[in-house]
């Protein structure tokens, strides 16, 4: 058996469905195998296209995603993706093509050090020198991916050992297990969270996306059930438990529903479950919540302490950390008071609700909000990066299990449009809504090939504002007004251009003409693109100027007709 | 405040950069770093000087240890240890003074490595104050060149 083979019935045997990729001179041998297997290859127009695609794949399936690319550019091409994997923790396996083991740093045709290269943006990174390693580096990479805190994870192969032969039932398949989480003080630290809950009188459970990878949904609907308490998530954490829910209050963060960020300005203990307290949540960390009793939960202890300090560190898989909190509830049998909090936080939603203004022009939050009324919760939802990715996280109601596929930690843009690629393989029966920008959707336009060859049912919305809305926002806020760059004066003909792949396209240019083209769209078998020309002045509100604290956020309120910031 | 960490991982090629690109790309700094083979040939040990506070080795100390090729990383700071640092200094010497710099050799225990015809090679090992000592008493005759280790360090057994 020679490596290619061997690589190919090990991804067989683990289950993999379906290989992202793109070939090249230094994966022949590889495709050659690969076109012979029961794995199915979904052909990308560019390996960004293929990794991100892999990426949304394992979001959506929680399944690691696999990518293949070839030597050199191939290999590079992957590097965005791989650190927007590493960054939003998703199991992700990249396999890379080397040129032969002789020819390694000769500067070859084709040669790039990406063992190097992505050594910082991977969990690991491998490249397999000896063919006799080969079984033992798959299985340890595959592993590394998938456990404890997920996270995409590189191999590089010279392509010799692809075409190299051995006889790997006598291989040694010695890998290095990897260290679970410590489980000594976590009876501790549990007592003294139970302990924390009890004082509390405003209690509030902050989600990420360790909700998610940690499959505790069933967990977190017990908890809230219970507790009562309220909840707010981060842009990962989106998801983890139905937006109906009306403990929810939603997205906290620079762009949070004013609520969620008011009620985590005012709790006196937060119980963040799976977060990692970016700055968009925190924004100057030393300022964050400071008198605040803060219980951050996370499986990977160098999490803790690193952007906040925490009263209560606890080194635990949120799910296990759910059941046994419960636990310690029922033994005591627990009962929560939290009616003045709760009306409080009323309070807040009455007086600062999400406005905008639907009359006149068409606006992206309407489209949106159109959309998710007609598709339901149920759907699938992909967006790429900008204002639209924040008005679909105020805007869209989520109610289905890993529904959300958002670029959070890396913000790349050009992620949406191959990453409802994956989301359509891993959930064929389910409605696929991609929501794009102008700016978005041509940094990865390529990709509408490989859904027109595939005809993946993707309704893509490109809401178009003829600029790089957040970034012209930020200008008119904080820039006076200098739009530097941001202002597309030349977009192609989104329309002929959808045409000229072979995908349906429609266009929405007025308010009164979105109910019917949406409902139109999504009777639509096979994929298709809709246009929709938005205002170009609109704004994502609110907003917390950077350094500000959850409390400090500019908006246009409830009554008011000016922007001003809250209170 | 410096901190000494005791840092065991795999004995492969890519380790070392692997370690030392996540301290630039995480914004620490190396006062200074000493990488060899164990008793295990298949493990390496780092004898890392960092710099900085409690929170920050924490930091340190966990990202280190997320590292799939890291066994083990150990703060030996303030454990009882026996550290050293290896020096050669090639120090001016014309016939005139070489009794003077080889008296203070002497009182160092130190080691003179070679003889040339105006300058001399001085070995030391010992920890830093030693090192920095020996340094400053031959600065005046005028040194040449000079390099030196980083520090490498053990725990002390129990008495």
């Amino acid at each position: 058996m020679n490596g290619a083979q061997y690589l190919i019935k090990f991804f067989e045997n683990k289950g993999v469905e379906y290989i992202f990729g793109y070939p090249g001179g230094k994966v022949i041998f590889l495709y050659d195998v690969l076109g012979k297997s029961t794995l199915k290859h979904v052909l990308a127009r560019h390996e960004q296209g293929a990794v991100h695609a892999a990426d949304g794949y394992a979001r959506v399936t929680g399944k690691p995603g696999v990518c293949f690319a070839t030597s050199g550019p191939g290999a590079t091409n992957l590097v965005t993706g791989i650190a927007n994997a590493y960054l939003d923790s998703v199991p992700l396996i990249a396999i890379t093509g080397q040129v032969g083991l002789a020819d390694i740093g000769r500067d070859s045709f084709q040669e790039a050090d990406i063992m190097g290269i992505t050594m910082p943006i991977t969990k690991h990174s491998y490249m397999v020198k000896d063919i006799e390693l080969l079984p033992a580096v798959l299985e340890e990479a595959w592993n590394v991916a998938t456990t404890g805190r997920p996270g995409p994870v590189l191999v590089d192969i010279p392509s010799d050992i692809f075409s190299g032969t051995v006889d790997f039932s006598a291989t040694t398949h010695n890998i290095t297990t990897r260290k679970g989480p410590r489980k000594n003080g976590l009876e501790e630290q549990i007592s003294k969270v139970l302990e924390a809950i009890k004082m509390a009188k405003k209690p509030l459970l902050m989600l990420g996306g360790g909700i998610i990878a940690s499959r505790a949904w069933e967990q977190l609907e017990e908890f809230v059930k219970y507790t009562g308490m309220p909840v707010v998530t981060t842009l990962m954490g989106k998801g983890a438990i139905p937006d109906k829910n009306t403990n929810v209050l939603g997205m906290v963060g620079m762009h949070g529903i004013p609520a969620a960020n008011l009620a985590l300005n005012s709790c006196d203990l937060l119980l963040a479950i799976g977060v990692r307290f970016s700055d968009r949540v925190t924004g100057k960390p030393e300022n964050f919540l400071f008198d605040t009793t803060i219980v951050h939960v996370d499986i990977d202890p160098a999490e803790l302490c690193k952007n906040v300090n925490t009263e209560i560190p606890v080194v635990c898989d949120a799910g296990r950390f759910l059941t046994a909190i419960m636990t310690g509830f029922k033994k005591e049998k627990q009962t929560f008071q939290l009616d003045e909090w709760l009306s409080q936080i009323n309070e807040f939603e009455k007086k600062y609700p999400l406005l905008y203004d639907k009359e006149k022009t068409l606006k992206p939050q309407y489209v949106i909000e159109e959309t998710a009324r007609i598709a339901g919760e149920k759907a699938v939802v992909v967006t790429d990066v900008g204002q639209h990715q924040m008005f679909v996280a105020q805007f869209f109601p989520l109610g289905g299990i890993r529904n959300f596929v958002t670029s959070g930690g890396l913000g790349t843009m050009g992620f949406g449009l191959p990453a409802a690629i994956g989301a359509a393989f891993g959930r064929p029966k389910e409605n696929i809504l991609l929501f794009s920008g102008d700016g978005s959707i041509q940094m990865n336009i390529q990709e509408l090939a490989t859904i027109a060859q595939n005809n993946l049912p993707i309704k893509i919305f490109v809401l178009n504002n003829s600029c790089l809305g957040m970034v012209r926002q930020w200008q008119e806020l904080f820039f006076k007004e200098h739009y530097a760059q941001t202002i597309f004066t030349y977009n192609p003909d989104f329309i002929r251009l959808a045409e000229a792949y072979g995908i349906t396209a429609l266009r929405i240019s007025e308010p009164e003409e979105a109910k019917g083209i949406i409902v139109q769209a999504l009777n639509t078998e096979g994929p298709v693109l809709i246009e929709c020309i938005v205002d170009q002045s609109e704004n994502v509100f609110p907003i917390i100027p950077p350094g500000g604290g959850p409390h400090e956020m500019l908006g246009r309120w409830q009554g008011e007709t000016h922007i001003s910031r809250i209170g | 405040m410096r901190h000494t960490l005791a840092v065991l991982v795999e004995n492969q090629p890519g380790v070392l950069s692997h370690v030392a690109g996540l301290f630039s790309r995480r914004g620490y700094n190396i006062d200074s770093l000493v990488v060899g083979e164990t008793e295990d040939p298949g493990i390496s040990r780092i004898t890392l000087v960092v710099e900085g506070d409690e929170k920050v080795i924490e930091q340190v100390s966990k990202q280190l240890n997320k590292q799939v090729e890291v066994i083990k990383v150990n703060d030996i700071t303030n454990e009882k240890i026996v550290e050293r640092q290896l020096l050669l200094l090639k120090v001016a010497a014309d016939t005139a003074i070489r009794m003077e710099i080889m008296q203070i050799v002497e009182i160092f225990r130190c080691r003179i490595v070679d003889i040339g015809k105006r300058s001399l090679i001085v070995e030391a090992t010992g920890d830093e104050e030693k090192i920095e000592a020996i340094i400053r008493s031959l600065r005046p005759f005028g040194i040449q060149e000079l390099v030196r280790t980083g520090k490498v360090a053990m725990v002390r057994g129990t008495k």
